[in-house]
């Protein structure tokens, strides 16, 4: 197999994907909704409520708004992530997904194709809400734009990754809602998504450590101070190594001997 | 060239689905038939090394399907008994995805498309969703596909069940022409007495044990029966063929 091939391969799983997000329009509109609600809606009705002292990466007083935007930034690539995991299960449920196993190319290289594919729609994604945060006085620097790019691909591998694990765990396209119990609810409201840490530690102090301990906490600090064109480097390495987990953890779960059949 | 299989064995749990199994396909239409559980699918799964054979070995053009795999999917081409299409993309995209899966330039691939869609008479279809496309169209859309990269063998696990006249007919004769043009091996499965001809390689499958593999005009002598229809219940005593 020559480089070119691997570009063509690549470049295929990036297009279909992209194509079926376009042909599915409510997939966009709904990603987009969502967080959309929770800017104007929760954050509205907690602002005065939950007004955000002065932390780190922000060198004043902030606006809840701001505070939660890098969570629902997260809560994009999060859903983003978990709906692509869903659309596995449906390409195994179709049989779709025999077409892709019976490449001569690598298992590895094309779950890393899906991989950015999956990265790319997010940052697709984060992008428009940003967009649209604008409308709610939520300002984001221009250096703040560009260094968000990173942060939001490397979270959206990890949690693309998680997606990958998910779908070769889950047989049955019905048993997915449980996904939604299991894994969306818990990783974002259990993370620093919503409320700092230290709102958290008053009050409850195992809720504290729960959310310490939840990679999601990490992926939406590396996204807040990338939003601020600042590295944090603490959390880039902890979604490193959990993306690199995860990876091999899927990587293990597409490989035949562990799936007798697809 | 072709398909070797050795003391191949498989089970589901603790239910057997293929007992040593000893399969030997030069190149040429090779029709494998069986009743319903027989133990086909199973093997197809295992051919295309989607599931991993625990006893027994798989050679496919005296490769061993287990340690150089790549390389056998390069060399293969492989229409399932269920549909694998994506619907929500037109039928250019789809074979342009699989195109894409093997490496291929999407220029390349465009000029393999053109001549294999008009042999399977689906030249003005190609912009139209698949979802849009009937039960025969399908099927032609997915022998399209697997022949863009030029397979030196062709597995199709029952891909005309199903289907109305016309498009089993133009599908059987598509694969044959091109069985005969390339010199291929292709294996055939089927349940369908009329689609084997005397001149057939044929392998009769039951219980997920091979019960005949010849000529099927020398089992037919072997067994002293008139047709396939005869042969195939002198050799599984099954009925449910039609």
């Amino acid at each position: 197999m020559t480089l070119n091939q691997y570009y063509y391969c690549c470049s295929g799983i990036v297009k279909r994907e992209v194509f079926r997000f376009f042909q599915q329009r409510s997939r966009l509109f709904s990603a987009l909704v969502r967080p959309l609600l929770w800017l104007i809606v929760f954050a509205a009705g907690f602002r005065a409520a939950l007004g955000v002292s002065i932390m780190e990466p922000y060198g004043t007083y902030i606006t809840y708004q701001e505070y939660i935007i890098p969570g629902l930034c997260c809560m994009i690539v999060l859903f983003n992530g978990m709906q692509s995991s869903l659309s596995m299960v449906y390409d195994r449920e179709m049989g779709s997904m025999k077409v892709l196993l019976m490449s001569p190319l690598s298992m590895p290289f094309l779950l890393c194709c899906k991989l950015i594919a999956i990265a790319l729609l997010s940052l697709m994604q984060v992008y428009v809400f940003l967009l649209c945060a604008q409308l709610v006085d939520v300002d984001i620097s221009i250096l703040g734009y560009l260094t968000a790019a990173p942060a939001v691909f490397v979270i959206a591998f990890f949690l693309g990754a998680l997606g990958l694990l998910l779908s070769s765990l889950i047989k049955q396209l019905e048993n997915f809602a449980g996904v939604m119990n299991f894994v969306i609810f818990p990783m974002f409201f259990l993370s620093s998504a919503l409320y700092p840490l230290w709102k958290m530690q008053e009050a409850s102090i195992w809720l504290y450590w729960i959310c310490q301990y939840n990679p999601f906490t990490y992926c939406v600090e590396l996204l807040r101070f990338a939003l601020f064109g600042q590295l944090n480097l603490t959390a880039l390495t902890v979604v490193l190594s959990v993306t690199v987990i995860t990876a091999v953890l899927a990587l293990i779960s597409f490989s035949p001997k562990f799936s007798k059949q697809r | 060239m072709g398909i070797v299989t050795n003391s191949l064995s498989f089970a589901y749990g603790k239910k057997k689905a293929l007992n040593n199994v000893n399969l030997s396909l030069a190149t040429g239409f090779n029709v494998l038939l069986g009743p319903n559980g027989a133990g086909k699918s199973t093997l197809f799964s295992l051919l295309t090394g989607l599931t991993q054979s625990v006893h027994g070995t798989i050679q496919i053009n005296n490769i061993d399907l287990n340690t150089k795999k790549s390389q056998i999917m390069s060399e293969m081409g492989v229409v399932f008994q269920q549909s694998t299409l994506d619907l929500d993309l037109s039928v250019k995209q789809n074979l342009f995805y699989y195109a894409s899966l093997h490496g291929i330039a999407p220029k390349k691939a465009l000029e393999n498309i053109d001549d294999i869609l008009a042999q399977l008479s689906l030249t003005e279809r190609l912009d139209d969703k698949v979802r849009t496309l009937n039960g025969g169209h399908r099927r032609r859309v997915e022998i399209a596909r697997v022949v863009i990269h030029q397979p030196e063998v062709l597995l199709l696990d029952e891909a005309t069940v199903g289907l109305d006249v016309d498009s089993r007919l133009l599908i059987i004769s598509y694969v044959r022409d091109l069985c005969a043009e390339r010199d291929i091996c292709v294996l055939w499965t089927t349940h369908l007495m009329d689609e084997v001809k005397p001149s057939d390689q044929l392998i009769v499958i039951n219980k997920g044990e091979i019960q005949a593999q010849d000529q099927s005009s020398k089992l037919c002598e072997e067994h002293k029966v008139d047709d396939i229809y005869q042969l195939y219940f002198a050799l599984t005593h099954n009925t449910e063929a039609v």
